[in-house]
């Protein structure tokens, strides 16, 4: 697969605080690579980097073939950045900001109000268009920001935290739209700290802390990282609770006689769940309730920085 | 030259965008017709009568006042470019307007056009409230071309340089009191309000010197139909040296600050 973006010994310092010590990745057109960290990790100054923000202190970037530090005016004509901050202006309506950004992405007039009808409609923004955004919600600032980053169709998206601060449901309407956009081929970039953002949406996650790529790999294999999936029993009296641990000897099972919960790690594809509960049938016990524990990406995470916060 | 039409389109467009901005913020438009009217109304009212006899004779103290008054509105009026830069950089907007494909000078543009729109209408109003208190120009129709030229040049050159401000202030607050001890004293200081003989040696000096009084004798010569003489000279090539040497600091600074 092509790489669309290609980023090599990525460094930058405010004065004495370096914020990236060398980061190395890249993106295969048409799919989405997740920087997921915590805050002051250097997720944000890589993204303002790429988007022709800021310029890096060391480092070699392209992006669809050009080469940042030389043409970073060609390279604004490809990418699409939303922000972390709603980029939308507060005393235009949602029609006159989309329409205005198309212009200044070089489309005519009419183009540019084509365009604005088509992502009005996308974005469930029709009965807003004609408002001021001073008026929009928080989660219909962030549609009509990301509508406006596609204003002019460009292969190339950054989306920085997109979700930060929307509620469980504007998040998912976000990510409803971002899979489309995955699905018309536009290659993104994502930063977040959500670990769960990444995992449902991105093809590849680099995990960064302290200016560094700490892990790397898809979603799964970051998960795997962390270790097999957990059953977890619990049972209803102590004689049940010794029994069980006694029969599932072989499976090592870890312990916890406050809870009367026994815990065995079990392979991913579920093979040994069968002769377990047979086990369990078989000595007449009935448990109090049975749980599969996958690792998330919180676990990953915590494994990687050893809990550790990195100052930002 | 596609470079430049498209130049030309991102400056339309953001004037359109900045004149917005001035319609639908009734509060500072109603600022932009009243204030003028009350600062002209009380220094003609308050101060008339003791400056008038240090004016030669004949002249009235509003025929004076009236080049002053419109001077320093409009030197003021650049708080407003210099805010509504600062506004638009500490926002989220102003890192898509610089990863979009747009000239530099566009955003900044904008705000300088659509002030130099609201100033004109300032002092339009003023004008003719000017006359609503017994304001009588001596001017023919070359004398008020020269006057729309200078003053269009001197709101343009102010407003660069307040939007240099706006660009490397930290905060509105910090544009608020910054153009305020660079503007007030260099109004005030000057022979915007009352002559200069008045004043300290070394204030004179520097007010007889400094661009505003340039402008200002400029302007009030022409109203009271007597010939400005170098003054006029002085005052465009001031204007320009300012446009000159502010336009592209701000655009290049524009480009490369971030907060």
């Amino acid at each position: 697969m092509q790489e669309i973006i290609k980023v090599r010994g990525l460094t930058k310092s405010y004065g004495d605080n370096q914020v990236l010590k060398g980061i190395d990745f890249e993106v295969h057109k048409g799919t989405m690579l997740a920087l997921l960290g915590p805050n002051g990790a250097g997720k944000t100054t890589t993204v303002k980097i790429l988007s022709t923000l800021l310029s890096p202190d060391q480092g070699e970037v392209t992006i669809a073939g050009i080469d940042l530090s030389r043409h970073p005016e060609q390279i604004r004509k490809v990418i699409g950045l939303t922000g972390q901050s709603a980029a939308v202006d507060e005393l235009l309506t949602g029609s006159e900001n989309l329409i205005m950004m198309g212009r200044l992405y070089q489309l005519s007039k009419e183009q540019a109000r084509q365009r604005a009808e088509e992502l009005l409609v996308d974005f469930d923004l029709v009965d807003a268009a004609k408002r001021k955004v001073k008026d929009y919600s928080g989660g219909m600032r962030r549609r009509l920001d990301l509508a406006i980053s596609l204003i002019a169709s460009p292969p190339i998206i950054f989306l920085d935290e997109p979700t930060t601060g929307l509620d469980p449901r504007s998040r998912q309407t976000m990510w409803q739209m971002i899979r489309l956009l995955l699905d018309s081929g536009t290659t993104i970039l994502l930063t977040t700290q959500y670990l769960e953002e990444a995992d449902q949406l991105a093809d590849q996650i680099i995990v960064i802390g302290g200016g560094k790529v700490i892990a790397r790999g898809t979603p799964e294999q970051l998960k795997a990282k962390v270790g097999q999936d957990r059953l977890e029993i619990r049972l209803k009296s102590i004689e049940d609770f010794e029994l069980v641990i006694s029969i599932l000897e072989k499976y090592s099972p870890t312990q916890d006689q406050d809870k009367l919960t026994v815990g065995i790690s079990i392979k991913g594809d579920g093979s040994d769940l069968k002769p377990i509960l047979d086990l369990l049938e078989y000595a007449r016990i009935s448990p109090a309730g049975i749980e599969i524990h996958r690792p998330t990406l919180d676990d990953v995470f915590l494994l990687l920085t050893n809990g550790e916060e990195v100052d930002e | 030259m596609n470079n430049f039409k498209t130049t030309l389109v991102d400056i339309r467009v953001m004037i359109w965008r900045s004149t917005m901005h001035i319609v639908r913020n009734t509060d500072q438009l109603l600022g932009a017709f009243f204030q003028p009217i009350m600062f002209l109304v009380l220094f003609a009212s308050v101060f008339g009568g003791s400056i008038e006899k240090a004016l030669p004779d004949g002249i009235s103290y509003i025929n004076y006042l009236m080049a002053g008054i419109v001077v320093q509105t409009v030197a003021f009026g650049s708080t407003t470019t210099a805010i509504a830069v600062s506004n638009d950089m500490s926002k989220g907007i102003m890192d898509r307007f610089r990863s979009l494909p747009m000239s530099n000078i566009a955003v900044l543009s904008g705000h300088v056009i659509a002030d130099l729109l609201r100033n004109t209408i300032s002092t339009i109003v003023m004008i003719v409230a000017g006359f609503a208190i017994g304001f009588r120009p001596q001017t023919d129709l070359v004398g008020w071309l020269k006057i729309a030229i200078l003053l269009i040049l001197f709101t343009l050159a102010f407003s660069w340089l307040a939007s240099i401000v706006g660009v490397v202030s930290k905060s509105v607050e910090a544009v608020q009191w910054l153009t305020f001890v660079i503007i007030f004293p260099l109004t005030f200081a000057s022979s915007a309000f009352t002559p200069t003989a008045g004043m300290g040696h070394y204030l004179r000096i520097f007010a007889e010197n400094q661009p505003i009084t340039q402008v200002v004798e400029a302007v009030r010569s022409l109203i009271l139909g007597q010939d400005p003489g170098d003054y006029y000279t002085k005052a465009i090539i001031w204007c320009l040296i300012c446009l000159v040497v502010a336009v592209p600091i701000s655009a290049r600074l524009f480009r490369h600050r971030t907060r």
